[in-house]
């Protein structure tokens, strides 16, 4: 197997792109990539897209995206695991690579949730859930998730007040970092009384306690090590040291432990194994925050704060910029967005500007080891990455 | 002649949704006296039907308590008749959803009945013919409605909701029908033209015309046919559209308060239409002793009458509380609603989509 | 949600009925059955129904709902720990969602789920209503 870097980003603002279709946003990261690594050829694409049929009314997307991404006759594919999409759009890129295939591979996510109304983008998201058995008798995704930050304050006897303290601490927390990335869908600050007093959207979860609809894409290229050190010497080589993906049951119910993000946790130990590194090795994390309570849930999957603690590290600033395990330095997908598809992608761009040292005002002291968590569903799929700087 | 074995109820349950709607409430809304109304007909508050439930819905859970009180396997029943003026479908049957519901597909005889306020005896009627003549083993007739009356109108201070499942068989019969009249004639005292969303009626013309000549011709031929007088009676039941009508009837007949009042559900309940003089009768089992006689006539507009004679026997005992009983159901656990939610709940409301 | 109606028909027996599978390895009841018992690979389970009491192990209000369910809300909804095995995620009817209580008893009730909008089959299922 060949080793495996990342030599070009691009993601552009995203929000509410009411101007552009899916297609222009898609090229306009892939692009950006391109031109930053760049390259006017690729060899191959891979792009995540979770529920194009749903939202824009298009299926056979990979070849399109390839079409006007002016590459045709490269191979495409689309690769779909809900909100993990990107993630393992990624992966699957990062596969191509390593075994041989190919040696230019773009990696890119994309979703255009905004062409459908509140209604139906909530029953769209819907379809990543169990449809016959929670989607329909009328579970959402907030709803689910809501079900599982119930199940962990009891689990864990945290008063409610204290409970719902930490959960607006993690959406005040990313707002902030999401105030330094221009690419953010949200530069709003946040305080913790405006996220506890926000609009009840699933109990306990009121509306800042959960990510955006948004449009948006972003793109990243891959290509071995070797041909990097000779041919992409613009910014600093980051290397791909780590992968691991798992999956758990798509039915929150069929769980033994509704608290326990298992899929990540197993995904966590694959990555840190390959990569041979330990949780404490992670100088900062993009992890998987489309409610608040499952960046608490995560950031205790993949070991880096005991079960049960996750709440007290937000609200004690642990995983501040400015603390000692940064989380979610990009914004997360609270402040970000969450165009579902995309969300991989983008954190692997973020963990990339923050290794190669430019990621501007949100900029880390060195780091040298970032790790990315992309969370399909209620858990039912994650993919992590560990990414290095060399 | 080996003696014919005696057909009659061997299970039997309601259901009566747990939401109500006080008479002031939708008096309130229209401007109308509601003292006038409680003084006049009897009524105080009516049963309501939440967005989860319908025909079918109420039909399943009342006929899933029938079941328990038989004790049988639903695979054996035979037909199934579920009557009501409030079919979730104008075309697909109710009685397909419930027999499924319960697990008696496919061996199954299965049709809907409407006949106003009459459709639920008429389901009774036709099970227990079917299982009399030996065509099925067991037959279940249900009486089921969530009747609509047009906003303001005199009738939505009564339409509610409510479902009687009965089981007739042969065996571990509970009571015993001994004698069965129908009366019918063309009387237009209330209907609902197709694509009519609310029904329309006759007034005053419902009264003594419809609902009391029908009733009355009904419980005459009973009399008659079985030779028996009110005073053989432990319990009577009648169609009850308002506290008023099924009292004065009874009273016609010769009945006194103590063998109507058990059955009498209207004041609290509203009028169930199809479920009425079911309920009713539910409501009876659940206190009757062993010898008991019952006397049911049921009326349903456009116009008929059913009438049953039952006598109540051994196997009644412990029946009652193997499932929900009605009075209970009637007076506990309930939620009252304002207009506002009632208009909701009940499509009342035009909305967008 | 327009062509649902073998989606729902294929489901019926659950649904109406809540027909499961027992594991005769372990004794695990899966709703809806399952031809493979994850873990272990047995395949052998016998039919068995759902036991239509059990407990609420937890639980959420919807106050923004997907399409079909918007005038239904607010509604509560959570996952039902059956008494003979089993699990369920549905909604708690017939309670004001704000008495809704993680480990409070319930019962399982033949209830519409949803319209298949205003001209297609109307969805019934299983809801839990307090025991």
């Amino acid at each position: 197997m060949r080793e495996v870097a990342v030599v070009g980003v691009g993601v552009n603002k995203w929000g509410e792109l009411w101007e552009k279709s899916l297609r222009d946003i898609f090229v306009e990261a892939a692009l950006k990539a391109m031109d930053d690594a760049d390259v006017s050829k690729i060899d191959a694409l891979y792009v995540g897209c979770m529920a194009p049929g749903l939202f824009v009314g298009q299926e056979h997307l990979a070849s399109l995206l390839a079409d006007y991404l002016g590459q045709c006759p490269i191979p495409a594919a689309r690769v779909e695991s809900a909100c993990a999409s990107g993630g393992l759009a990624f992966r699957t890129a990062w596969m191509d690579v390593a075994l041989g295939l190919h040696d230019i591979v773009l990696a890119g996510g994309v979703e255009k949730m905004l062409d459908v109304d509140g209604g139906g983008a909530t029953y769209a998201l819907a379809t990543a859930a169990d449809q016959e058995w929670e989607g329909y008798n009328g579970a959402t995704f907030p709803g689910l998730y809501a079900m599982i930050a119930n199940a962990y304050q009891k689990k864990y006897r945290i008063s409610y007040d204290k409970f719902r303290d930490q959960l607006a601490h993690v959406a005040v927390k990313n707002h902030d970092n999401g105030l330094l990335n221009p690419n953010a869908q949200y530069h709003m600050k946040l305080t913790l009384d405006a996220v506890k007093n926000a609009t009840m959207v699933a109990d306990p979860l009121r509306l800042f306690d959960c990510s955006p609809i948004t449009d948006g894409a972003a793109s990243v290229i891959l290509c071995p090590v070797e041909i990097a050190k000779k041919k992409f010497r613009k910014h600093k080589i980051i290397e791909v040291i780590g992968t691991g993906a798992a999956t758990d049951t798509i039915a929150l119910h069929d769980r033994e432990d509704f608290t326990y993000l298992k899929a990540t946790e197993i995904a966590a130990q694959q990555a840190y194994k390959m990569a041979n590194v330990f949780p404490k090795d992670i100088d900062l994390a993009e992890v998987h925050d489309c409610f608040t309570i499952a960046e608490i849930c995560v950031t205790e999957a993949l070991g880096f704060f005991k079960p049960g603690k996750g709440g007290e590290a937000a609200a004690s600033g642990v995983t501040a910029l400015d603390g000692k395990m940064p989380i979610n330095t990009s914004g997360g997908l609270k402040s970000k967005g969450h165009p579902v598809g995309a969300t991989g992608i983008a954190q692997i761009v973020e963990l990339t500007e923050q290794l190669r040292g430019e990621a501007g005002k949100r900029q880390l002291k060195d780091p040298r080891v970032g790790l990315a968590q992309n969370m399909g569903g209620s858990g039912g799929s994650t993919i992590v990455h560990i990414l290095k700087s060399l | 002649m080996p003696k014919e074995p005696k057909v009659g109820i061997i299970g039997y349950g309601s259901y009566i949704p747990r939401y109500r709607i006080k008479l002031e409430e939708i008096a309130k809304v229209w401007g109308a006296d509601a003292v006038a109304y409680k003084r006049g007909l009897m009524l105080y508050e009516k049963s309501v039907p939440a967005p989860d439930q319908d025909v079918i819905t109420m039909s399943v859970e009342a006929a899933r308590r029938a079941i328990v009180r038989a004790g049988i396997n639903p695979i054996d029943i035979g037909a199934v008749y579920v009557g009501s003026e409030s079919h979730p479908y104008a075309v697909k049957p109710t009685g397909t959803t419930v027999a499924e519901a319960i697990g008696a597909t496919p061996a199954i005889h299965c049709a809907d009945m409407e006949f106003a306020c009459k459709a639920g005896s008429e389901g009774m009627f036709v099970s227990y013919g079917l299982v009399k003549a030996g065509l099925i083993k067991y037959g279940l007739g249900i009486g089921a409605d969530t009747s609509q009356g047009a906003p303001g109108d005199a009738l939505e201070y009564s339409a509610s909701a409510g479902a009687a499942a009965f089981l007739f068989g042969a065996k571990n019969v509970l009571a015993t029908v001994d004698y069965t009249t129908s009366f019918m004639t063309d009387t237009p005292d209330f209907w609902r033209r197709e694509n009519a969303h609310y029904p329309s009626h006759g007034g005053r013309f419902t009264g003594d015309p419809a609902y009391f000549r029908t009733s009355l011709g009904c419980a005459k031929m009973l009399f008659e046919a079985s030779g028996m007088k009110p005073q053989d009676f432990r319990f009577c039941v009648f169609h009850q559209p308002n506290g008023k009508f099924p009292c004065r009837v009874a009273e016609m007949c010769g009945f006194t308060k103590k063998q109507y009042e058990t059955g009498l559900l209207t004041p609290w309940l509203g009028n169930t239409y199809s479920g009425a003089s079911p309920m009713g009768l539910t409501a009876i089992l659940d206190v009757a002793k062993p010898g008991d006689k019952i006397f049911m006539v049921s009326y349903g507009s456009g116009a008929g009458s059913d009438g049953f004679v039952y006598t109540v026997t051994d196997a009644i005992k412990g029946k009652a509380k193997l499932a929900p009983q009605t009075h209970p159901q009637l007076h506990e656990n309930k939620f009252y609603l304002d207009y506002g939610t009632y208009a909701k709940f009940r499509g009342k409301i035009r909305t967008a989509g | 949600m327009s062509g649902i109606t073998a989606r729902y028909w294929r489901e019926m027996p659950q649904r109406y009925r809540g027909e499961a599978g027992k594991s005769l390895s372990t004794g695990k009841v899966f709703f809806p059955p399952r031809l493979v018992e994850p873990g272990n690979g047995n395949r052998r389970f016998k039919p068995v129904k759902l036991e239509y009491t059990g407990e609420l192990l937890t639980f959420t209000i919807i106050r923004v709902a997907p399409s079909g369910f918007e005038k239904q809300s607010p509604y509560a909804i959570g996952i039902i720990e059956l008494k003979g095995g089993g699990r369920i995620t549905t909604q708690i009817t017939d309670i004001p969602v704000e008495n809704v209580k993680i480990g409070m008893k319930v019962r399982v009730e033949f209830r519409k789920i949803n319209d298949d909008g205003h001209e297609g089959i109307h969805l019934y299922g299983y809801k839990v209503v307090p025991e």
